[in-house]
């Protein structure tokens, strides 16, 4: 059975991306577009890892990284944020929210595997 | 499959920009409103970050302008004008332009734009120069690390105890270090107090690890990089890889712990008159822990290994043997695995206990032998390739391109013979790379690329296969050329759909190319079925991908050796045959009934998939009825599952491969043949081929 990883982004663009890039690799992947979004598809599902743009509307990024972490059930699993390079402060905020790492964008499909089979082992 | 993201990326920047029109002008009136803004700023983030991702940098670049001075406004530093709603109509405007691409946009437009809003800005701005958005990253700059020396690293690594709170798994660190070359690594586990006081969720140890690796530090902090910031973690070169040969040991107990700063050398000096072992006696003497010994241990051994590995290379060396001993060599062993096989047969049916341990005694040193024997005719690939550099150089010089090779996984290993006979393939789909794939200098520039073209060989290890990989970034194979060539063959229906990966195998097939040259539609094809018919002799497969003006890729997959196979023994009447182990996937079993219900089509049904299969009773024309129930062997070849029916299925079984004499080297489904246990003769069945013809005919069938 493949992991499975959901993927939060407002973008359809990245969304659609994200997700065809980790099926190629062999991930199940779950789509939300915003962080209310995430948790409604999510309800307590598990899931491997999470990763999540941080600038989006109703519920940003950090904020589902808290609200993730509050929940037992996500409170160990790896969380990735995707942040522009002006966001330096943001990784930082992200980062005490409870997140495992980052991806600059943009980046390539090789880059988003490379850094998902670092955090998953 | 950029295409398809760049055009969802279209439709969503155009929403975006409708919103940000809206939002604009609904600011003008509300200016007060956050909700407002920050709608404002994150259609520009989106557009800018996505845009760069799938390839609109101009208008990343250009869209970071517009969101830089919303940063400011969102941060109060300025405040909402009708100029600056102005100014960012006018640059939505110019992004649309930009995103219909239908008129090439108007750079000073944007220059003019992009000089008003930084006028907006407050002075202090102008250092903010830095934050550009910076061309993302070029492949070039990230290309392969460099192999340095190869040095031995202390790596000290104690992370925040509330590290498992933020999801990272340390023990995924030391897995992706292993990766980077020969680690020890010791858990320093002192600071774990008692369970009852241990909270759970945080972590107490902290590790030393050794790691002796080629890859520089960098390699090293890149994998720390989610976890520096808030670790203790130091990176040391403990030892340089260059000692002499004499230098056998390494330094002692004592003098590691006094350099790493937990031990006064005074106090070593005092213990070491009393000469016993000293670990223990440090100990002892309380000066250092049990745990920064034992680290202090690892770390001895671990240089030490080093640096005997190290001297057994330099030492050892090698001696040269000409190749003709070690076929010869290795026939031998295919003779002895065949008798011993025969032993183990003979065993089992006296079933003498005596004879019984020595035959399972001879089984496993045989298989010891031949794996050694096997092992010693391994080359690394690096070999052939690193004659490549010359050819690409001399090729590109004469035809005008600028190319860049670049090589990976030169260490990988395959048997001299495989090696021997891939140097010409490969040349091939070079020259084809470089004269049909890659563009002249300039029409690459007109077409958007870097003035030097890439190619690329990849060689890499997958099971039992070796993968080899031929990629450049040319014009690509023109699809719709093929099609048209293939349909005017008679090979491909008008109407018929057939798979990327099907539609470029036509180029290999013999007769498409010839007539290629002649009227040279497209990128290349010449002699490609001679290519295809080399790595298919050498029991391999080759497969193309190609995108039109992106490049293209083509894949080989050989077998590690030729000598020697895992097969499956099979039966049809009295005859044996061998399917190659690596191409089966299953076997299942076939009933009248299931042939009934397929109402004549020599198709199964497994698990609710349809396989189409090869009756080979009927293909090999054997006398006799079939057995009530049969056996499907079911393989798979690029992700194509053919059949095999057959009588019944014996096992799996050693087999090493005789070539068939002249006479019979043309026949159609046999690669091989081998000799079993009890001396009798078994064929080996070329599953490529026999799936090959399944399909053409199937597909004749289908045009009829």
């Amino acid at each position: 059975m493949g992991k499975v990883i959901m993927t939060v982004d407002d973008s359809a663009s990245v969304r659609q991306m994200v997700n065809f890039t980790l099926q190629q690799a062999g991930y199940e992947v779950m789509t939300a577009a915003d962080g209310q979004d995430a948790l409604a598809k999510l309800k307590g599902a598990a899931i491997h890892m999470v990763i999540t743009d941080l600038n989006m509307p109703k519920l940003d990024g950090i904020d589902l990284i808290r609200q993730l972490r509050a929940n037992p059930r996500y409170k160990f699993i790896p969380i990735i944020m995707l942040t522009t390079e002006s966001q330096v402060e943001k990784k930082q905020e992200g980062k005490a929210a409870g997140a495992t790492g980052w991806i600059v964008k943009p980046f390539k499909p090789e880059q988003l595997i490379a850094v998902v089979k670092k955090v998953l082992g | 499959m950029k295409d398809k993201h760049q055009e969802t990326f279209k439709e969503e920047a155009y929403e975006l920009l409708a919103e940000l029109e809206d939002s604009l002008l609904a600011m003008e009136q509300t200016p007060e409103d956050q909700e407002l803004m920050s709608r404002v700023f994150r259609a520009l983030h989106t557009i800018k970050g996505s845009g760069a991702m799938f390839g609109f940098e101009e208008i990343a670049a250009f869209t970071h302008e517009v969101e830089t001075v919303f940063d400011l406004v969102r941060n109060g530093q300025i405040e909402i004008t009708k100029d600056l709603v102005d100014l960012s109509l006018a640059a939505r405007d110019e992004i649309k332009t930009l995103l219909d691409g239908s008129k090439p946009g108007n750079a000073a437009r944007r220059q003019e734009i992009i000089a008003a809003i930084r006028e907006l800005m407050p002075v202090i701005q102008e250092d903010g120069e830095e934050h550009q958005p910076g061309p993302p990253a070029s492949p070039e700059e990230e290309a392969l690390p460099a192999q340095g020396p190869s040095l031995t690293y202390w790596i000290h690594f104690r992370p925040l105890a509330e590290i498992f709170l933020t999801g990272t798994n340390p023990l995924t660190l030391f897995k992706e270090l292993r990766e980077l070359g020969e680690c020890n690594v010791f858990a320093n586990t002192e600071a774990i107090s008692s369970l009852a006081q241990i909270n759970p969720e945080h972590c107490y140890t902290a590790w030393d690890i050794f790691l002796t690796t080629s890859m520089g530090v960098d390699a090293i902090k890149d994998v720390f990089i989610f976890v520096a910031d808030d670790s203790e973690l130091t990176i040391e070169v403990i030892d340089d890889g260059l000692g002499s040969e004499e230098d056998t040991g390494y330094k002692k107990l004592g003098e590691i712990l006094v350099e790493r700063g937990e031990l006064d050398a005074k106090a070593l000096a005092k213990v070491l008159n009393r000469r016993r072992l000293i670990g223990e006696d440090l100990i002892k003497a309380k000066l250092v822990s049990g745990d920064q010994t034992q680290s202090a241990l690892v770390e001895q051994r671990h240089v030490r290994e080093v640096k005997k590995k190290r001297q057994e290379a330099q030492a050892a060396g090698s001696i040269r043997v000409p190749s003709a001993k070690l076929d010869k060599l290795v026939d031998l062993v295919g003779e002895l695995v065949t008798v011993q096989a025969r032993l183990s047969q003979t065993a089992d049916g006296l079933q003498d206990p005596q004879l019984l341990s020595i035959a399972e005694e001879v089984e496993q040193l045989t298989g010891d032998l031949r794996d050694n024997v096997l092992n010693i005719r391994m080359l690394p690939i690096g070999t052939i390739f690193s004659k490549f550099q010359r050819l690409v150089r001399d090729l590109s010089a004469e035809l005008g391109r600028e190319i860049d090779l670049i090589m990976s996984g030169v260490e990988t290993e395959l048997d001299k013979t495989v090696l021997d006979r891939l140097n010409d393939p490969l040349v091939h789909l070079i020259r084809n790379s470089i004269d049909h794939g890659i563009e002249l200098p300039d029409s690459r520039l007109q077409a958007g690329k870097p003035r030097r073209g890439r190619l690329s060989l990849t060689a890499s290890h997958s099971g039992a296969q070796v993968v080899i990989q031929v990629e450049d970034d040319g014009i690509g194979l023109d699809k719709e050329a093929i099609r048209a060539k293939a349909m005017e063959l008679g090979w491909l229906g008008v109407d018929t759909e057939i798979p990327e990966k099907e539609l470029f195998a036509f180029i290999m097939a013999p007769g498409f190319s010839t007539a290629r040259e002649i009227t040279s539609v497209s990128g290349r094809g010449v002699g490609m079925d001679v290519v295809k018919k080399a790595i298919e002799a050498l029991r391999g497969s080759i497969e193309i991908s190609s995108r039109r003006g992106e490049g293209t890729t083509i894949i080989i997959k050989l077998p590690l050796t030729l000598a020697i196979i895992e097969g499956l023994l099979v039966t049809i009447e009295r005859d044996y045959f061998v399917l190659p182990l690596a191409m089966v996937t299953e076997c299942v079993e076939l009933t009248r009934e299931d042939i009934e219900k397929a109402h004549g089509h020599n198709i199964a049904n497994v698990r609710g998939e349809i396989v189409p299969y090869v009756p080979l009773r009927e293909r090999f024309k054997i006398n006799g009825a079939s057995p009530a129930i049969e056996q499907i062997v079911i393989t798979e070849i690029d992700s194509n599952r053919v059949g095999f029916i057959v009588d019944h299925v014996i096992g799996e079984q050693q087999t090493v491969i005789k070539s068939l004499g002249r006479i019979y080297q043309t026949v159609e489904g046999i690669s091989g043949a081998t000799i079993l246990g009890d001396g009798t003769v078994a064929l080996i069945l070329d599953v490529p081929q026999l799936m090959q013809r399944e399909t053409l005919e199937s597909r004749a069938a289908h045009l009829d």
